[in-house]
């Protein structure tokens, strides 16, 4: 089986065409951050780069989001957002909400604001009850309480026992059901519960209708040197690349590839604002991997240009570029797609922590792809007609091509 | 099969076996399935984005520990000074690391400068501008940098010992290494870290004082008392009003207390928290104190008793009680002011564990739910076996028998960076997994270019051999230039970059690598084999 076999496309023919797409797509990108950022005053950071609080909240039922912000405002926290997001299980329900909480000024205490949305939480959707809520116990108070109750009537030394029973039963609480538990009899099946032990339970707890999931304070000091770190950290994976391919073909090249991945990023980025995601350091570690990527597409076929300068002779510099990219097209697009097939199954199955990485890398293979013959092949070509690139197309006796030779050589 | 690729496949068998070992055979060696999966959960370990726990990043004010050097130093100038019949105008603390000491008599300057040089070695001596007779000391660089790291070290002990105490299992305390004055620490499985929050959080500087004067509804009324100067060697200390008078706003009251403790919290022998016998359902720490501790308490409090003077318990500049010495007392004490059993515990807790040098304040906190982790793990995983099938499905399909030979080489791929993970004992993080999927993605790469450098040579009229060879040739000067590329951009990211996205770099930069080995030497030796066994013109099923 085979695909794209002897496909003769005049790439560079199009160049012009690929300049305007890009162009297009960073500058309907780039007016999004400009929306959010000048006229919304927004921010495209996550909460790990700018600083603030974040609790994520998962409700028994579909949660009451104006129950919530009425709740929220009436305790002094107008700024705070609320977002409901879709469960994983059964897409369509959503189930969740994450709620968000700019850093308050100077930040004495930074665990104030959580502290305030658990309160609100607690007041608005408390279960009321005096016994404590199931739902938020941990498991050595649950082994504690068993092993002082005794339910299964173990007498003494029954501490062992009932710490297992009390393993499974929060694991199974938060592994088998997500960490909410709206009746007791879901627990039945978990091994060592006979109806004692249920009937313990259901005398002794409550069952709350919400549990935290997951809650991230960051102050905004740690903000800002995450974000400087991350800038750096990035410079620097680039500079070494730029370094590499300068050392392994010409500077221009490197130079081409570069430019190349920056174009891939800053679309990206575009994307980002507008399809409202925000940028975390996953986020960060997806645009790495898509730095990486789009740079390892470009340089096989800088690779066959390389090859190609050796074998043709006759043909002039922007067909060899042509005729590399046809001959490595069939396993660009294969690749591509594949890649594209694993971070789509990411994307949609992945969960919510992977959703906003998988959506990068989504985003970053289709443009990654494009920009290494839509953007670093014509930067070649061009350097070679207008630029310093008489030696390339004099080709005999350059000192490109005796040390893309000696390179090949080796 | 010659020889050579028998040696080839010896090789890649043995690589096998040692990785396989290394996930599953560690540290029994397996005889049920359950055995096998005990073993790959003891020696894969997850990090607190997948098995759930606290992770708390918290700041120490160092400046707090130099400062209070500087009181310190301020205290003994002004009495030795005192002794030598130095006369100087005042002796004032400029900022955490200067002090100023203005109209020095000119008459003993020599005798000043001749202390300072001698005595205060700690501190460079200067005459202060603008001044007459005037000298500004300041604290050297080297002693401020050792004294920093030197309260950067104690503040790790104490919280480690507070933690151990805690109970809290295989907790991570360390130096973030990302600013000195930083400390991370990691508490797996807590889901609510408010507890361990206060805890670690505890100033913990236990002293017991004698009482001067006091309790006063102000710090202005206390100073009026005693015409606005505090007898000397005293200061105010603020403290919890045990009877709030009726028209008192506040529960707060004010102390005159002698500067210099009698017993600090170093002076400890044990401390426990017990139910209190005078105010049933509340609790109270006792506390026992050294020999030292006692020899000196024992005269002290017997002084006391006679003349009716008494005492206040402080922690952290705060007076929990004070009280009319009754009798001598030897090397008991305790501390009451209505502490619930936790609240009790935990004070106990502290005192045992030994005083913070400087006051800490958290950076950061993230909490991941146990539950969040699980679903974390499973979708991660569902997600990646899932791509997976889709892959290798595709290129069975598409590369029919070749494809067979890049599927096995990504199957090795993934248990060879496994295989490493648990032997580095690195933690696997999500980011990781993604760290894993472009590692999947990258080795499917390398066996396209291979295969369809192969095919294009076939195309081209050779026969299998040696486009095999051929193909193989001209793919690995581009993988090695894509590997490469790759992994020099993630060795930046792993020496510059934080948590998460070191966890992603170190698993690509170890899977990139395993991918040269199974996309290229498996994944030729395959092809050997089969080559070595078939016709020279027969077709090459790819």
């Amino acid at each position: 089986m085979e695909f794209f076999h002897g496909v003769n496309v005049d790439w560079m023919g199009k160049a012009k065409y690929f300049v305007a797409l890009s162009l297009l797509l960073l500058v309907v990108g780039w007016l999004s951050i400009y929306r959010t950022i000048v006229v919304k005053h927004g921010t495209l950071y996550g909460i790990d780069f700018r600083g603030g609080t974040l609790v994520y909240v998962r409700f028994a039922g579909k949660p009451p989001i104006d129950q919530i912000r009425k709740g929220l405002q009436q305790a002094g926290l107008p700024n705070s957002t609320i977002q409901g997001i879709s469960d994983t299980r059964s897409i369509g329900s959503q189930n969740d909400v994450v709620i968000g909480l700019e850093q308050a000024q100077g930040d004495e205490s930074l665990d104030a604001g959580k502290q305030k949305i658990l309160d609100v939480l607690h007041a608005t959707f408390g279960t009321g009850s005096s016994k404590p809520d199931f739902n938020s116990l941990t498991q050595p108070v649950l082994a504690a309480d068993l092993t002082r109750k005794d339910p299964l009537l173990l007498g003494t030394n029954a501490g062992d026992r009932y710490n297992q029973l009390a393993t499974r039963l929060t694991s199974a609480r938060d592994t088998d059901h997500s960490g909410i538990v709206t009746s007791f009899d879901e627990l039945k099946n978990v091994e060592g519960v006979t109806p004692a032990v249920t009937g313990f339970l259901a005398n002794d707890y409550s069952l709350g209708n919400f549990a935290v999931r997951d809650a991230e304070i960051v102050g905004p000091k740690v903000g800002a040197q995450l974000r400087r770190q991350a800038f750096f950290a990035t410079l620097y994976a680039l500079g070494g690349m730029l370094v590499y391919i300068a050392f392994r073909f010409e500077w221009v090249y490197g130079a081409a590839a570069v430019i190349a991945v920056f174009h891939d990023v800053l679309i990206t980025l575009g994307f980002f604002s507008l399809f409202h995601y925000e940028i975390s350091l996953t986020v960060i570690a997806a645009l790495l991997t898509l730095v990486g990527y789009s740079m390892n597409d470009t340089i096989v076929i800088f690779d066959r240009v390389r090859e190609n300068l050796r074998l043709m002779r006759r043909e002039s510099f922007p067909e060899i570029v042509n005729k590399s990219i046809n001959q490595t097209l069939s396993r660009t697009i294969l690749t591509s797609g594949l890649t594209f097939l694993t971070v789509l199954v990411l994307w949609v199955m992945g969960g919510e922590v992977l959703r906003a990485f998988s959506f990068a890398m989504v985003v970053g293979v289709v443009v990654g792809t494009y920009s290494s013959f839509g953007i670093a092949a014509p930067i070649v070509v061009l350097w070679n007609k207008y630029g310093g690139g008489q030696a390339a197309t004099a080709r005999v006796g350059s000192a490109a091509e005796k040390r893309v030779a000696a390179v090949a050589r080796r | 099969m010659n020889s050579q690729l028998k040696w080839k496949f010896a090789f890649i068998l043995a690589v096998l076996l040692v990785c396989i070992f290394g996930v599953i055979g560690v540290p029994t060696f397996p005889t049920s399935w359950a055995q096998v999966k005990g073993n790959l959960a003891k020696r894969i370990q997850l990090g607190l984005d997948l098995k759930g726990g606290s992770h708390l990043v918290l700041q120490v004010q160092l400046e707090e520990a130099i400062g209070q050097r500087c009181d310190q130093a301020v205290d003994d100038l002004t009495k030795q000074l005192r002794a030598k019949n130095v006369g100087v105008g005042e002796i004032r603390r400029v900022d955490d690391t200067h002090i100023l000491v203005r109209d020095v008599d000119s008459n003993t300057s020599g005798g000043f400068r001749d202390l300072v040089s001698n005595q205060f070695t700690e501190w460079t001596m200067a005459p202060a501008a603008g001044e007459t007779n005037g000298y500004l000391l300041a604290m050297k660089p080297s002693v401020v940098a050792d004294l920093r790291q030197a309260s950067m070290n104690q503040t790790l002990e104490t919280i480690t010992r507070r933690i151990n105490a805690l109970g809290l299992t295989e907790p991570t305390i360390a130096f973030t290494g990302r600013s000195d004055d930083e400390i991370l620490v990691q508490l797996p499985g807590v889901g609510d870290p408010t507890g361990a929050k206060a805890v670690i959080q505890a100033g913990g500087q236990l002293q017991l004082v004698r009482v001067a004067d006091g309790p006063y509804a102000s710090e202005a009324e206390a100073l009026a008392q005693h015409g606005g100067v505090l007898p000397a060697g005293t200061t105010i200390v603020p403290g919890k009003n045990e009877s709030v008078a009726a028209g008192q706003p506040s529960g707060q009251v004010f102390y005159i207390l002698d500067r210099s403790p009698i017993v600090t919290g170093q002076d400890l022998r044990s401390a426990d928290s017990n139910p209190s016998t005078e105010s049933p359902g509340q609790y109270e720490v006792d506390f026992k104190l050294s020999t030292a501790a006692a020899a000196r308490f024992g005269p002290f409090t017997e002084a006391q008793a006679a003349i009716g003077g008494r005492m206040a318990v402080v922690l952290d500049r705060q007076v929990f009680e004070a009280a009319t010495i009754q009798s001598r007392i030897e090397d008991s004490g305790r501390i009451t002011g209505g502490f619930s059993q936790e609240s009790a515990q935990n004070l106990a807790l502290v005192l045992r564990a030994g005083a913070l040098p400087a006051s800490i304040k958290y950076l950061e906190e993230r909490t991941v739910g146990p539950s969040l982790g699980a679903d974390s793990i499973r979708e991660g995983v569902r997600a990646s076996i899932g791509s997976m099938i889709v892959v290798m499905i595709f290129l069975v399909f598409y590369y029919r028998l070749s494809g067979v030979n890049a599927v096995v080489a990504l199957v090795l791929n993934l248990v060879i960076l496994v295989a490493f993970l648990a032997y580095a004992g690195a933690v696997l993080t999500l980011p990781g997994i993604a760290g894993v999927i472009l590692t999947i993605g990258m080795g499917v790469d390398s066996n396209v270019l291979v295969f369809e450098r192969i095919r294009e040579e076939l195309r081209g009229g050779k026969v299998p051999a040696p486009a095999v060879d051929t193909g193989f040739d001209r793919a690995f000067h581009t993988i090695i230039d894509t590997h490469v590329t790759t992994v020099v951009s993630a060795i930046f990211l792993f020496l510059f970059g934080t948590g998460p996205v070191r966890g992603f770099a170190i698993t690509l930069i170890i899977g990139l690598i395993a991918n040269v080995f199974t996309s290229i030497y498996v994944s030729r030796a395959i092809f050997d084999f089969h080559l070595s066994r078939m016709d020279r013109q027969a077709q090459l099923s790819i």
